[in-house]
């Protein structure tokens, strides 16, 4: 362990793992088994330079700075830990994510939080495609627009889109719902708009509360489930 | 003697007349359970060469023959160790009742053998029964979480299933109680699809880097395996491989399913015979023979089967409908608390089929317990008997594999080898690259 390129910052709870010294491996196990014996409560980590899996399956109520862009799969499967990317992100940011907060300072590739289940996701520019796909009870802020595909077979959670969605927003969405300041190109196969309740524009404050956006509820519309497809229908002609 | 005349045809014979006119009255597919019912080239068209003159056997029932498999053996840390190469594979709870999984667990714990989660997620039942347990991560990734990522013994990730390779699941809503719901993130009661592709990476690159990602999250602890329903499987072997599988699971055309499209299960993807041996061949010309395990599926019955698996070049089997038949589908009864086998027919009739013919696991109403998540008709299958009755099914094809073995001379199955076997049919031989019994032709291979 000594000779992992990492120092503590003095006098305070937070360690420095330098990735153009420390492998991401030799990091990850650090994370996953010594922050909490080590009492430590924030990680910085500098010269990520786009590798993939940096901070995957953290459990620990840690705050962790990544210094720069990531790579593939950053945060994966996140419980607990608060992780900020000061960059972009590659694909797959936050998949699978369980609780926790993370944020990107700047843009994320595709599939951005899929298969989340819960925690939040702020993406502070855009998202490529996918965003939110499978989604499970993850709550996302997108700042800026979203690519095609958004929110597919979306289940459960919240996507809050503050620019524009591409081609088939929400496709054969379940209980997940969508909530788009810009423009919409198309929905997907039994995504449809529906009015703002009360509850949405609660939910919606919250959620741009937390991400910090200073937008306002009213400027955005509703998507959900029209839950057409909830059985399997014949006559539906394949529109699945 | 009637002058009617009775030639049918063999194009529009009487099936399929009957197929068009269910069509044309409903304009449905028909989805059903269990795998394809077609003739198809399987193990049954291999034979084994035994000992004789040329060949030294070893004496049946004394001298040892070594059943013992360790599969992860790549990367893994903790490599897995079984007692024997047969292996429960993956189904999921919502197709099977908790009791089933919790059986299917107790009996492999007991053979020395590890069992399979499936879509849906992992019961603290079949944790807690199961000594080996491994976790698949669908693309559905229903109830998937870090926490039982942490808590299994390796990881499959599942490419595709050889009942219905590229295409998704389907969980009728009759089977989606609370319980099978709240696990999959989904109301109660709708109709449940799993995706065919995974969310969070497509190509072979990503999967490259996905597969790292899980070691991560375990540290490269446990080893990781790789399904994929056989199509391709040479080029699919290899990318496997390439990715950084530990083990690489093929699962044949035979495989089962709990509900899937027909058309599917009888039309789409290729045999098992075909399957192991272009695995092997993807292997060995990668040079990663014994390096990468392989895991053969789909369709494996007896002792017989799993030997021409293991002679073919498996390291070890896995088994669905084996194991679900002898937890007693399609019986005609099931046993109570008291031990008394009580009749079932009523049930099938209500299916609108009987005992031998059952494949209607997608309705939740199987007449023996076994994939419902009915709160009465789960009653019948009690996991106890479950668990033996699965125990003495592997117990039997252990035996039959190593009485195979011994008869070639083996002291361990996993010296079988493909020199043990021959042809029976012109087609096996060219499938499974083996010579044509009594010549050394292998069509496709060799000169004649
Ligand atoms: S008896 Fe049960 S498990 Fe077997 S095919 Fe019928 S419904 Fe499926």
């Amino acid at each position: 362990m000594d000779n992992l390129a990492r120092k503590k910052e003095s006098g305070d709870k937070t360690i420095l793992f330098d990735l153009s010294q420390t492998t991401v491996r030799e990091m990850n196990q650090f994370l996953h088994h010594d922050l909490e014996k080590e009492k430590l409560g924030s990680v910085k980590i500098t010269h990520p330079d786009g590798a993939h899996n940096i901070a995957v399956g953290l459990d620990a109520p840690v705050n962790v700075d990544i210094e720069g862009h990531a790579g593939y799969f950053c945060a994966g499967m996140n419980k607990q830990a608060h992780v900020t990317i000061h960059g972009n992100v590659g694909w797959s940011v936050a998949e699978n994510i369980m609780s926790g907060l993370v944020r990107v300072k700047g843009f994320a590739s595709e599939s951005a939080a899929a298969s989340g289940h819960g925690g939040t996701v702020i993406i502070e520019r855009d998202a490529s495609l996918r965003c939110g796909i499978s989604m499970k009870g993850v709550d996302i802020v997108v700042g800026g627009s979203v690519g095609n595909f958004s929110a597919f077979m979306a289940q459960a959670g919240h996507l809050v889109i503050c620019g524009d969605a591409g081609d088939g927003l929400g496709d054969s969405i379940y209980e997940a719902v969508i909530y788009v300041r810009g423009k919409i190109k198309s929905l997907g196969a039994d995504a449809q708009i529906e009015s703002m309740t009360d509850d949405d524009h609660r939910i919606l404050k919250d959620l741009l509360a937390r991400a910090g956006f200073g937008y306002e509820p009213k400027e955005f519309k509703k998507v959900a489930s029209a839950r057409g497809l909830y059985h399997w229908n014949a006559d539906a002609n394949q529109e699945y | 003697m009637s002058n009617l005349s009775k030639e049918e045809s063999f194009l529009f014979g009487h099936d399929t007349i009957q197929y068009i006119q269910h069509a044309a009255a409903t304009g449905l597919y028909d989805i059903r359970g269990l795998g394809a019912k077609r003739h198809l080239p399987s193990f049954d068209d291999l034979l084994f060469l035994a000992g004789s003159a040329s060949r030294y056997p070893l004496e049946g029932y004394r001298e040892k023959c070594t059943t013992t498999t360790v599969l992860g053996t790549r990367f893994a840390k903790k490599p897995i160790e079984l007692k024997i190469p047969i292996t429960i594979a993956g189904m999921s709870f919502g197709s099977l009742s908790a009791n089933v999984k919790e059986a299917l667990g107790a009996a492999a714990t007991e053979l020395g053998t590890s069992t399979t989660t499936g879509d849906g997620g992992m019961t603290p039942e079949e944790r807690a029964s199961s000594k080996t347990l491994v976790y698949q991560c669908l693309p559905s990734r229903y109830g998937f979480n870090p926490d039982d990522v942490r808590r299994a013994d390796a990881i499959e990730l599942v490419i595709g299933q050889g009942a219905k390779p590229g295409g998704g699941g389907m969980l009728l809503g009759q089977k989606i109680t609370a319980r099978v719901a709240k696990m999959r993130t989904l109301p109660a009661g709708v109709d449940q699809r799993s995706a065919c592709r995974h969310p969070d990476w497509t190509g072979p690159d990503d999967l490259t880097i996905k597969v790292q990602e899980l070691r991560e999250l375990t540290d490269w602890q446990i080893p990781i395996y790789i399904k994929i329903g056989a199509t391709r499987v040479f080029n699919d072997v290899k990318l496997a491989v390439h990715a950084g599988a530990d083990v690489v699971v093929v699962d044949g055309m035979q495989g089962g399913t709990a509900a899937t499209q027909k058309v599917f299960i009888e039309h789409v993807g290729v045999p098992t015979l075909v399957a192991v041996q272009q695995a092997v061949a993807a292997l060995e010309e990668m040079n990663m023979k014994d390096k990468v395990q392989l895991i053969v599926s789909g369709g494996i019955r007896s002792g017989a089967d799993v030997a021409k698996a293991l002679a073919l070049g498996a390291d070890a089997v896995s088994i669905g409908q084996g194991v679900l038949f002898a937890l007693g589908c399609n019986s005609s009864t099931w046993v109570n608390h008291e031990g008394q086998h009580v009749n079932a027919s009523e049930e099938y009739a209500k299916l609108g089929t009987m005992p031998g013919f059952c494949h209607h696991c997608h309705t939740g109403k199987c007449p023996v317990g076994v994939t419902t998540q009915d709160e009465i008709l789960e009653q019948r299958l009690i996991p106890e008997v479950g668990a033996r009755r699965v125990k003495n099914y592997f117990k039997t094809l252990n035996m039959e594999l190593t009485t195979i073995a011994r008869a070639c001379g083996k002291s361990n199955v996993h010296h079988l080898e493909r020199e043990d076997l021959v042809a029976l049919t012109v087609e096996s031989a060219a499938m499974a690259r083996l010579p044509l019994a009594g010549t050394n032709w292998i069509p496709g291979y060799t000169a004649i």
